[in-house]
């Protein structure tokens, strides 16, 4: 098994810069009875929405879950704002935050403690916590149920408090699986409104989903993997002129993508 | 085959579901430990032999007539098996309530829940039989081999008592969900589950401890003090135990009046079970209350944090809570032991020890898998900051501060009276902690809270090395508080137990 490659990349102030790229994958290998991940070369600007589409079982979640420092890959180099996320988890995790599509909340816990707790995991100053804790459950329309443990409450409701968690360290790159699976209208549009604001101020937001209308209108640039590996990449403009159809949806130009590359494997 | 929707048909499918669940627990769901399970039901079912035979064939040969102590010696120790089935029976009746699995289902169907209902309640009888039959039928065999066929009443008299446990408990339960409602009545009802299952324990030994100063249950019952308080032998009290000897009248009063007694118990409480079940589902989706807000966050450390989530999710675990209530009770009777000992006897409070280092093993070792195993959002706390080993230290550390807090009274009780036995025991229970503790993070396997009382299907292998560690730090802090120097080599059996533990742990390949 090959080591994962790593770079000299040291952490510093410099290391940060707006500049870098958010997030850059070389090569990137995992595999469980069969390659997940296959030698995956990716890049995400700074500051940009980028979608990440694929079939099940294309890769999508076993790539994510590898940057959030979930899984150890077989091979490759994950950088994280300049940061090498292999050799200096610590120092990566501090800039990311991970949604899952099954909200990883407490359920003997209310909203304010959990964000509380999400705080302290974070190391964040616990006045300056508590503000952006309580600006975020205002945001996102929990501050009736602020103080309520959070059993019984609802797939929307629950996947609220963890972007609420997931938000309440300010990282400078976001990630989600499929974070809108099970939402209403309202809620997903809570989801989807806060997403967007956090990119105007400068985040940056990785996002897999199979709600391709989703990232049709919010997304500025998509990639599409397939087998573990980007078979096609860039804004949907982009994409349609591949595909050669000018005014086709993301739906037909995707479909029309993996079919070809299930052709050609 | 049955017409769908017969109570014979719903008896199949619940066998069938019952029989899946079980093999899949006892294999933690891989076929290919199915021939192990047998060989190891096997070799269990030797040695229980064995034990019974060596505990009971002295008393065969000596005679076993029905008079007074025999019926109240069998008659306790029957009745004492009873608390346990009928605890058995409380918690499952509760799950019944509150565990949804295919209830949506059934409910939504048109077929009848009572019959649904009526069946389950039979299930729960049959288990509570079969559980206590694989731990006293070996008894009976032997019994039988040695004095005489009568004895295979025994097994008719263990059916009752099933009959009449469950019978008891969905009562009980019942009784509770209509007084209580159906928000506390799961709490009260896991909290009374297992104080009935401790009760009649810890009250005989309580009270061999105050009459005869030792933890003899047997001994008390066998007291001439006991056995001249008991009524004569015509009493209707000993008909299960006369029925257990093979006196046929009485067996067929006491089936007779427990299977009766399930029947109707049955026949009139199925067909609002199923109105139970609705409102017990409520409770899920009723707002919960809010809490006596804390107006401000608290300044934590990473560790901190994580202490303080463990200590409030155990705290407001309400199972958890009636098992460690259930550790500590057992603790009373030691504690009983002090109070009556103290000052006078130093002696004998050298049992103690090995009682509160067990207890702590133990309990160290459900919080551990709790805190460890049962973390909710594993993926949350992987994707912090902080390393994995500081995850775990801090989780080693909550664990050890709560199973502290339980200990610590005791242990400075003891110290008053015995400092050097306290001492011991201080020392044993540290170590007894902190091997279930790490037993549990070698073993780790992510699995939902909610499964705890299934975490030793994860690995048996665990769930062997934790109760061995436990009995051997046990009995290294008794044999060290009796100033034996045996406690060293008991001690390097148990450290050499925990590298081998250590040695066979599964490799942990997530997180970075």
């Amino acid at each position: 098994m090959a080591r994962p490659a790593r770079t000299n990349t040291r952490e510093s102030a410099a290391a940060m810069s707006p500049l870098l790229p958010a997030l850059e994958l070389r090569g990137l290998t995992k595999r469980f009875d069969r390659p997940a991940v296959d030698g995956l070369d990716l890049a995400v600007r700074g500051g940009e929405f980028y979608a990440l589409l694929g079939p099940n079982g294309a890769g999508k979640t076993t790539t994510l879950r590898i940057v959030a420092g979930l899984l150890r890959p077989d091979a490759g180099a994950v950088s994280v704002f300049g940061i090498d996320a292999l050799r200096h988890p610590a120092e990566a995790k501090r800039v990311i935050a991970w949604v899952s599509d099954e909200p990883m909340i407490y359920d003997k816990l209310t909203p304010f403690e959990y964000l509380e707790f999400v705080a302290g995991l974070w190391s964040i100053d616990a006045a300056t916590a508590e503000a952006r804790a309580r600006g975020l459950i205002d945001w996102l329309g929990l501050g009736p149920h602020a103080h309520e443990r959070c059993q019984g409450f609802s797939k929307g409701m629950r996947q609220k408090v963890a972007l609420a968690g997931a938000l309440v360290h300010e990282p400078r790159l976001i990630i989600l699986d499929e974070p809108l699976t099970g939402l209403d209208a309202g809620s997903a549009r809570q989801v989807k409104d806060v997403l967007a604001g956090r990119v105007r101020d400068g985040a940056t937001v990785i996002m897999t989903t199979h709600i391709l209308e989703v990232a049709e209108r919010m997304a500025e640039r998509i990639g599409v993997i397939d087998k573990g590996r980007l078979i096609a990449e860039g804004s949907l403009d982009e994409l349609r002129r591949r595909a050669g159809k000018g005014d086709s949806s993301l739906e037909d130009i995707f479909l029309e993508l993996v079919a070809e590359q299930s052709g050609g494997a | 085959m049955s017409q769908p929707a017969t109570l014979t048909w719903f008896a199949r499918h619940e066998l069938c579901l019952f029989w899946r669940d079980w093999l899949s627990m006892m294999t933690a769901g891989k076929r290919s430990r199915e021939p192990v399970l047998v060989v190891v039901a096997l070799v269990f079912a030797v040695l229980i032999h064995l034990l019974a035979y060596y505990l009971v064939a002295p008393l065969a040969e000596a005679g076993i007539a029905p008079d007074k102590a025999t019926l109240v010696a069998v008659t306790g120790s029957a009745f004492l098996s009873w608390t346990l089935m009928l605890s058995q029976a409380m918690e499952s009746v509760t799950r019944a309530f509150y565990t949804r699995q295919d209830l949506d289902l059934i409910l939504s169907s048109p077929a009848s829940a009572r019959r649904v209902f009526a069946v389950r309640m039979a299930a729960i009888a049959l288990a509570a039989t079969a559980l206590t039959t694989v731990l006293a039928g070996p008894f009976l065999n032997v019994l039988v081999l040695t004095d005489g066929a009568r004895w295979l009443a025994g097994y008719g008299v263990l059916a009752a008592m099933g009959a009449l446990s469950t019978a008891f408990a969905v009562v009980l339960t019942v009784a509770l969900f209509r007084g209580l409602g159906p928000r506390r009545t799961r709490l009260i009802s896991q909290i009374v589950s297992a104080v009935v299952g401790a009760a009649f324990v810890i009250g005989v030994q309580a009270v061999a401890i105050l009459s005869t100063g030792s933890f003899s249950r047997l001994a008390f019952l066998r007291s001439e003090r006991v056995v001249a308080l008991a009524p004569e032998t015509e009493s209707l009290l000993w008909r299960p135990a006369q029925a257990a000897m093979g006196d046929l009248p009485a067996l067929g009063l006491v089936l007779a009046a427990s299977l009766g007694l399930l029947v109707v118990v049955i026949a009139v409480f199925s067909a609002n079970f199923g109105d139970h079940v609705v409102a017990a589902a409520g409770v899920a989706y009723e707002g919960n209350k809010a809490r006596r807000a804390r107006e401000s966050f608290r300044p934590a450390s990473t560790e901190r944090a994580l202490r303080r989530k463990e200590w409030t999710l155990l705290r407001r675990d309400p199972w958890l809570m009636s098992q460690t209530l259930m550790q500590i009770l057992y603790l009373l009777p030691p504690a009983l032991l002090l109070w009556q000992s103290f000052a006078d006897n130093v002696g004998a409070l050298l049992v103690m020890v090995p009682v509160m280092v067990m207890a702590s093993g133990q309990l160290a070792g459900g919080l551990a898998w709790l805190a460890v195993s049962g973390e909710d959002a594993p993926d949350l706390v992987a994707s912090a900051p902080i390393s994995p080993r500081a995850v775990i230290a801090a989780k080693i550390e909550a664990v050890l501060g709560a199973v502290a807090m339980v200990v610590a009274p005791l242990l400075l009780a003891l110290a008053l009276a015995a400092p050097r036995l306290a001492l011991a025991a201080a020392l044993g229970i540290a170590v007894a902690a902190c091997s279930g503790t790490l037993i549990q993070i070698w073993f780790r396997a992510q699995a939902k809270r909610s499964n705890f009382r299934r975490r030793q299907t994860s690995s048996r292998v665990a769930t062997l090395a934790e109760a061995l560690s436990s009995i051997l730090w046990a009995g290294t802090a008794a044999l060290a508080a009796a100033g034996s120097w045996f406690a060293a080599a008991l001690a390097a059996v148990a450290l050499l137990g925990l590298a081998g533990t250590w040695m066979i742990r599964p490799r942990q390949t997530e997180g970075v």
